[in-house]
C-alpha cells in the first residue's frame, strides 16, 4: 500500500472523496482504474476510496460509469487498466514475486465474499423459493448447515417484513416484495460492504418506499459499508455520509450530502441536482 | 385390388402390437441416449478450451450432417468387423441416441442461453462455484425451456424407428413387412402400422402443446 499513496498527478486539486471523514479504516480503494466498452472510456483512471461503516451514494448522469464500480466490485466486470483493493487485498490481482498478475478464480472468490450485491432487476433465482434463495449460499459457499442458514434467513426474512412468505417462489411476489427478498439474500453472506444497483429503478412507485424503509433500517442499525447508486435523492441525503458526484468516468465533487445537495461548488453537479430534484 | 379384410387385420394385429412394443422401447431408450448425450454435447461445446469445443464441434456437425439409415448401416454393419458387436435394438438405440443427440444439444445450447444473464451475475455476486451455479441455477432454469422442444424430437424419433427395420430390428414396419411377404398383401398390415403411428404421434404433440403452455408461464 505503500507505492501508490502519492497523490494522483493529473487531478490533485480533487477531493481524495470519502477518505477524509475520519472513523473507520479504508475498506474499498480504487487507483487509476480506467474501464473501456469498445471505443467508450467509461471509467478514466478513477481514483476513490471507501472507509469501513460509511454509506457511499454514487450520483450523476446515466452512463458516468456508476454501475460500472459496482460491476466492477462485484467482479462482473474486470478493469482494463488500474487495481481494485478490498481490506487492502487486491480483488482481481494477485501479488507473485512482487509483480501483480491477473488473479485466479479461487482468490477473487475469496475477496468477492466480503461483497454482497443487489441488483435493479432482482434477479432472485425464479426455480427456488423465497427460503432457499436465500440459503443457497451460505450452505453452499459458506458451509453452514442447512439449518443454520434457515434460522438465519428466517431472521433476515423478518428485517425485512416477508416472514409469511417464505414457502412461495418469487413469481408469486410483487416487485418490492422481491427486491426485498434480494436484499436479504445479499445479508445473508454477511457481507462487508452492500452494493446497491439502482434497487427501486424498476419498482412501481407505490412500492420504492417500503424497499427504501428496509434499507434506511439496515443503514441505521447495522454497520455495514454501502455503495449505492441511485437516483433516489431523499433517500440518498437520509443514509449517506458521503455523495460522489460522478460525470463523464470521473469524480467531479464529493461530500456531505448536505453539502452537495444544499451548496454543489460545480455546475455540472447544479445542473444535474436540477434535473433529478 | 384386393379388398380390406377386418378378419386378417386381427390376425395380424398381434405380431404388429410385439412391434409396436419394440417400436415404442427404442424410441424411450433412444430418448433418454439423445437427452443425456445432447447435454454433454452443450456443456462441452460451451468449454473454454478449444481442443475441447472443436472436435465436439465437428463430430457434432458430421452426425447431424449424415443420414441416419447410413449410421445405424454403419453401427450394424462396419462396427462388427472392428469387434463391436451389438444386438439389434441395442444398435439402434444407440444410433438413435446418438443422431438426435446432435439436435437436442441445440435446443439445450439455446435453453441455457435463454436464462437471463441476471442469474449469473446474482450467482456470481452471491460466490457460488462454477458447478454450483450450473446445478442449482442454470440448468433447472434451462430444463423447463427445452421441455417442448424436447418432446418435438421425442415425435420425430418415434416417427424415425420404422429405419430400424433395416438393421432387422422387429419394430412394427418389420413385423408388417415379414407378414406381407408370406401373405403377399400388403394393405392392411401397412396401413395397420400408418394408422397407429398417427395414434400415437397425435395426441403426444397435444399433450405436449399443453405441456407448453404450463411451463411457459
Amino acid at each position: 500500500m505503500s507505492a501508490d499513496s502519492n497523490p494522483p498527478k493529473d487531478r490533485t486539486d480533487e477531493p481524495s472523496a470519502p477518505a477524509k471523514s475520519a472513523a473507520g479504516t479504508e475498506l474499498i480503494r480504487f487507483d487509476k482504474v480506467t474501464k473501456r466498452f469498445g471505443g467508450h472510456t467509461v471509467l478514466d483512471s478513477l481514483d476513490f476510496t471507501v472507509s469501513s461503516g460509511k454509506h457511499v451514494t454514487l450520483i450523476g448522469p446515466s452512463g458516468s460509469g456508476k454501475t460500472t464500480i459496482l460491476r466492477l466490485l462485484m467482479t462482473l466486470l474486470t478493469p482494463d487498466e488500474g487495481t481494485i483493493r478490498v481490506g487492502g487485498e487486491y480483488l482481481t490481482h494477485e501479488e507473485k514475486g512482487g509483480k501483480l498478475v491477473p488473479a485466479g478464480e479461487k482468490h477473487t472468490r475469496e475477496i468477492r465474499k466480503k461483497i454482497g450485491m443487489v441488483f435493479q432487476q432482482f434477479n432472485l433465482f425464479p426455480n427456488m423459493k423465497v427460503l432457499r434463495n436465500i440459503t443457497e449460499a451460505p450452505v453452499h459457499v459458506l458451509g453452514m448447515s442447512k439449518d443454520a442458514a434457515e434460522e438465519r434467513a428466517r431472521d433476515l426474512l423478518e428485517l425485512v417484513g416477508l416472514t409469511e412468505h417464505l414457502d412461495k417462489y418469487p413469481t408469486q411476489l410483487s416487485g418490492g416484495q422481491q427486491q426485498r427478498v434480494a436484499i436479504a439474500r445479499a445479508l445473508a453472506m454477511r457481507p462487508q460492504v452492500l452494493l446497491l444497483d439502482e434497487v427501486t429503478s424498476a419498482l412501481d412507485p407505490e412500492l420504492v418506499a417500503g424497499v427504501l424503509d428496509v434499507l434506511r433500517d439496515i443503514a441505521h442499525t447495522t454497520d455495514i459499508t454501502m455503495l449505492c447508486v441511485t437516483h433516489e435523492m431523499n433517500f440518498a441525503r437520509d443514509i449517506s455520509d458521503d455523495v460522489l458526484m460522478f460525470d463523464a468516468g470521473r469524480v467531479i465533487e464529493s461530500g456531505a450530502p448536505e453539502k452537495i445537495f444544499s451548496e454543489p461548488e460545480q455546475e455540472r453537479t447544479r445542473e444535474f441536482l436540477s434535473a433529478v430534484l | 385390388m384386393n379388398n380390406w379384410s377386418w378378419s386378417y387385420v386381427g390376425e395380424i394385429m398381434p405380431d404388429i402390437l410385439r412391434g409396436l412394443w419394440i417400436t415404442v422401447q427404442a424410441t424411450f431408450y433412444g430418448s433418454l441416449v439423445s437427452f443425456a448425450l445432447g447435454l454433454v454435447w452443450a456443456l462441452a461445446l460451451r468449454a473454454p478450451s478449444r481442443w475441447v469445443t472443436w472436435p465436439v464441434s465437428i463430430f457434432v456437425e458430421f452426425v447431424r450432417n449424415t443420414p441416419l439409415l447410413v449410421q445405424l448401416f454403419f453401427l450394424f454393419f462396419v462396427l462388427p468387423g472392428w469387434g463391436l458387436t451389438f444386438a439389434p435394438l441395442t444398435t439402434g438405440v444407440i444410433g438413435l441416441g446418438l443422431h438426435y443427440s446432435t439436435y437436442t444439444s441445440e435446443v439445450y445450447r439455446a435453453g441455457i442461453d435463454g436464462v437471463p444473464p441476471g442469474q449469473w451475475e446474482a450467482a456470481t455476486a452471491l460466490s457460488l462455484p462454477r458447478r454450483r451455479i450450473w446445478i442449482a441455477v442454470i440448468l433447472p432454469q434451462a430444463f423447463r425451456r427445452v421441455v417442448p422442444a424436447l418432446g418435438n424430437y421425442v415425435i420425430a424419433m418415434f416417427k424415425d424407428t420404422p429405419l430400424l427395420a433395416g438393421i432387422t430390428v422387429a419394430d412394427m414396419l418389420f413385423q408388417a413387412n415379414s407378414i406381407s411377404a408370406t401373405t403377399f398383401d400388403y394393405l392392411e398390415p401397412i396401413t395397420v402400422v400408418g394408422v397407429l403411428f398417427v395414434v400415437i404421434s397425435y395426441p403426444t404433440s397435444l399433450l405436449l402443446r399443453a405441456l407448453e403452455r404450463r411451463l411457459v408461464r
